[in-house]
């Protein structure tokens, strides 16, 4: 019976499970650091008491019904929009840059998925064992080991990733306070959805999918390629000192040491697979760079290991450049960041975040925004008088009540009328809308096109703001 | 991935063979989306029981949803959903959070309102809105007016007053302003003389002699325009009549004309045929007492009041 194309492949392909082996060195090392700092910050920073006398006492609060983020003595209105404009500019700038110079550092160390996940495998270790344990482990039929291993596990994962999910609402309203309502039922709904879904987002993800979230769904690990240069470092192996003439070969008596081995045209590989055991995307780097490698230095600490117990020197699998590597006498690696884009990348980077620091530094304690009312232009009134009308809206950014005294410059002090409102008390985050009307005789009209309404804050003439505005007559219609 | 793994995902066949060799591959629907759309089916189904969906002869299925809200009246409605009920809920919701402010207004006198910054504040967000909604469509978005239609409430000349009390007169009982036409009763030269004095008490180009002429039948019995004008021409705000005297035109197109003769022109075709336009409705009936507050508060700050 014909069978036709038995070799073609299936669409979907299932996930292979990865079990890692630990591994102990100067990259896990740094890893450990970067993960306990990034998680005191995120686990305790809505923990931290700040006095406020306007606001809860929380160092970092992001008071959504407020429409205000308050961060440590900063506060930050929607209308600082451009300094999240900034912030975001100089990260993708700031990703660039290193990823230029020492490839996927972002994704190796820093990432919140590779944080999470790497947690989650230590949960994964400290319950069911090294990595021939689990091994056995997925194996071994259902019994009440298995049972009560993995639900244990699944459990642990669950727990961390509910505190990750409610640590995460809790920037959003005052901590303490929050956490006694979204466990006696009184939360927002909002609370307990944006809790669920991240709940289970970050099971799925640093549980469940893994390695898969780098490869098949972040964006990033695709682009990657295009910012790689033939000088980036990035981990990798060195094959010509590994394979030599013969290829890798396991170290077996008559082939245990280097003299022995380079007689034989061995390579210093003594293909233990550490390096492929220790890999959490389930790599072998010794394929050469490939897209799924997150550049995390875990499999150069399992390989210097080995290298170190043979008395081989280390380095066998390094941070080096594909260029350095194609050189007939590879050289020490070294950091290139003498290229035209790495120094624009680094101009960019210092630039943006002079003006970051800059703009919120000399911020201004209050908002203004004038414009002139259009409907109409300009009124002729019954004296021949020509009168423009301004809104002018005062947003108080302060901490406390200001009043604000509003005046001109440019034209006689008389012509300006404000009503009441010459001088205007706001309320801290709130704002006043006031209505001026400016009434010149038709010559003096005539010379004059542009004026400045002044806005200073009473006591504070420092603050004081100028704003310049048109003024409309018939004879000069726009 | 092992070539192991490659062996056990090849594609089987259905295991049906047609004239004896041939066959058709399996290849089912991934799980991931077999189950997605089961999900949508049991999505379905809870729509459909909450939400309206199939029409049934003249009705539908109305699912068990309901919107409830408290009307103007005071009265708990309580509705089928459907979008039209969200959005009486919607604004039924918005009146009441604007109550406290319109009820704030309703007990503030109106000097006091100017002194108050947070109640402007207010009347100039929520007068605009009513004003766009009432007013515009004749006086325009911003009250500047139509020449020869609509007065311009945005400038300092006030028919009928420009107090408080009398914008507030003026938005509950409306107006009727009208001024006879004197084609009957002046011939065309009477005409061309009051014209001319018309012109001469607004300081606009004009003929001497005619404007000494008309200044008489200003103030005689034959033209009377001094009934309702005034001897000086500086009108009465008690029955609307514009002051002639000033530099505002609103009925005679004197502002768009080119030259002298133009401007004059147009005076002269107002006193021909009089007018019978000046009609406000009135609002008394259309809003509330506080909302004609509110736009009495703003119309007085459109053109500064008196």
């Amino acid at each position: 019976m014909q069978t036709g194309l038995e070799e073609q492949l299936g669409l979907y392909q299932k996930r292979i499970p990865i079990f890692t082996r630990s591994v102990k060195g100067r990259f896990r090392r740094f890893k450990t650091s970067v993960l306990v700092l990034a998680y005191a910050i995120y686990f305790l920073l809505p923990w931290m008491p700040w006095a406020r006398h306007d606001a809860p006492a929380q160092a970092v609060l992001f008071d959504l019904p407020g429409r205000r983020f308050l961060i440590f003595g900063l506060t930050v209105y929607p209308q600082d929009v451009v300094w999240l404009a900034l912030l975001l500019f100089i990260a993708a700038i700031l990703l660039f840059f290193v990823t230029g110079l020492v490839g996927r550092a972002f994704c190796g160390y820093f990432c919140f998925q590779t944080l999470w996940t790497d947690f989650f495998i230590w949960i994964e270790h400290k319950i069911q064992g090294e990595r021939p344990a689990r091994i056995r482990l997925y194996r071994q039929p259902w019994e009440r080991e298995k049972f009560l291993k993995i639900g244990l596990t699944h459990g642990a994962w669950l727990a961390v990733s509910f505190w990750t999910g409610l640590t995460f609402v809790l920037y959003f309203a005052y901590a303490p306070q929050l956490v006694v309502e979204f466990f006696t039922g009184q939360a927002a709904a909002a609370a307990y959805i944006t809790t669920g879904i991240l709940t289970l987002s970050t099971y799925a993800a640093a549980g469940l999918m893994r390695e898969q979230i780098c490869t098949y769904v972040c964006p990033y690990g695709r682009f990657q390629s295009a910012m790689y240069e033939p000088q980036t470092l990035a981990v990798h192996y060195d094959a010509r000192r590994g394979e030599a003439q013969h290829g890798r070969a396991s170290a077996r008596a008559g082939q245990r040491t280097l003299a022995e081995r380079y007689e034989k045209g061995l390579g210093d590989c003594v293909d233990c697979g550490l390096c492929v055991q220790v890999c959490p995307v389930g790599i072998d780097i010794r394929d050469g760079l490939q897209y799924k490698c997150i550049s995390c230095g875990l499999c150069i600490d399992a390989c210097n290991s080995i290298m170190d117990s043979f008395n081989f020197p280390r380095g066998l699998i390094r941070y080096d450049s594909e260029q350095n590597l194609a050189q007939a006498q590879p050289g020490k690696p070294r950091l290139n960041w003498k290229s035209l884009k790495t120094i624009g990348y680094g101009v960019a980077l210092v630039l943006m975040s002079g003006y970051l620091v800059y703009s919120i530094a000399t911020r201004s304690s209050f908002d203004r925004a004038v414009t002139q009312i259009r409907q109409p232009l300009y009124v002729v009134l019954s004296d021949g008088d020509i009168r423009n009308r301004y809104q002018i809206r005062i947003t108080n950014k302060a901490a406390e009540d200001v009043v604000y005294r509003i005046s001109a410059r440019g034209i006689p002090a008389e012509a300006l009328d404000l009503g009441n409102f010459d001088e205007v008390r706001v309320k801290p985050g709130h704002s006043a809308l006031v209505q001026a009307s400016v009434r010149l005789p038709p010559d003096l009209a005539a010379g004059v096109q542009k004026f400045d309404l002044l806005i200073t804050p009473v006591g504070k003439p420092a603050e004081s703001r100028a704003e310049s505005v048109r003024f409309d007559t018939p004879q000069r219609r726009p | 991935m092992s070539e192991q793994k490659l062996q056990s995902q090849t594609v089987q066949t259905t295991g049906h063979a047609w004239d004896g060799d041939l066959q058709e591959y399996n290849n089912p629907l991934p799980t991931w989306w077999i189950y997605t759309f089961y999900a949508t089916v049991v999505f379905a189904l809870i729509y459909w029981t909450i939400y309206p969906s199939w029409p049934i002869g003249k009705g539908w299925l109305s699912g068990v949803s309901n919107i409830s809200y408290v009307n103007s009246e005071g009265e708990t409605v309580k509705h089928q959903w459907n979008t039209r009920a969200l959005l009486m809920e919607d604004m039924n919701k918005a009146a009441e959070a604007q109550k406290p402010y319109f009820d704030k207004i309703a007990s503030t006198s109106y000097a006091q309102i100017a002194q108050d910054p947070e109640m402007s504040g207010f009347i100039l967000s929520a007068g605009k809105a009513l004003f766009s909604e009432n007013c515009a469509a004749c006086h325009q978005q911003g009250g500047q007016g139509v020449v020869g239609f609509f007065p311009n409430l945005t400038d300092d000349d006030w028919l009928y007053g420009g107090q408080y009390e009398k914008i507030h007169e003026t938005l509950m009982q409306g107006r009727r302003g009208h001024m006879p036409a004197f084609s009957e009763v002046l011939d065309a030269q009477q005409i061309d003389q009051l014209a001319n004095h018309v012109a001469q008490l607004s300081g606009i180009p004009h003929d001497a002699a005619k404007a000494e002429a008309g200044k008489r039948l200003f103030t005689s019995e034959t033209a009377a325009c001094y009934y309702c004008h005034g001897a000086d021409g500086k009108g009465r705000q008690a029955v609307g009549a514009p002051n002639l005297t000033d530099r505002i035109w609103l009925w005679a197109g004197v502002p768009a004309s080119e030259d002298a003769g133009e401007k004059v022109a147009a005076i002269r075709g107002v006193i021909y045929n009089g007018l019978n336009r000046g009609v406000m409705p009135s609002f008394a009936d259309r809003l509330t007492p506080e909302q004609i507050k509110v736009l009495t508060v703003y119309v007085h700050e459109l053109g500064g009041g008196q």
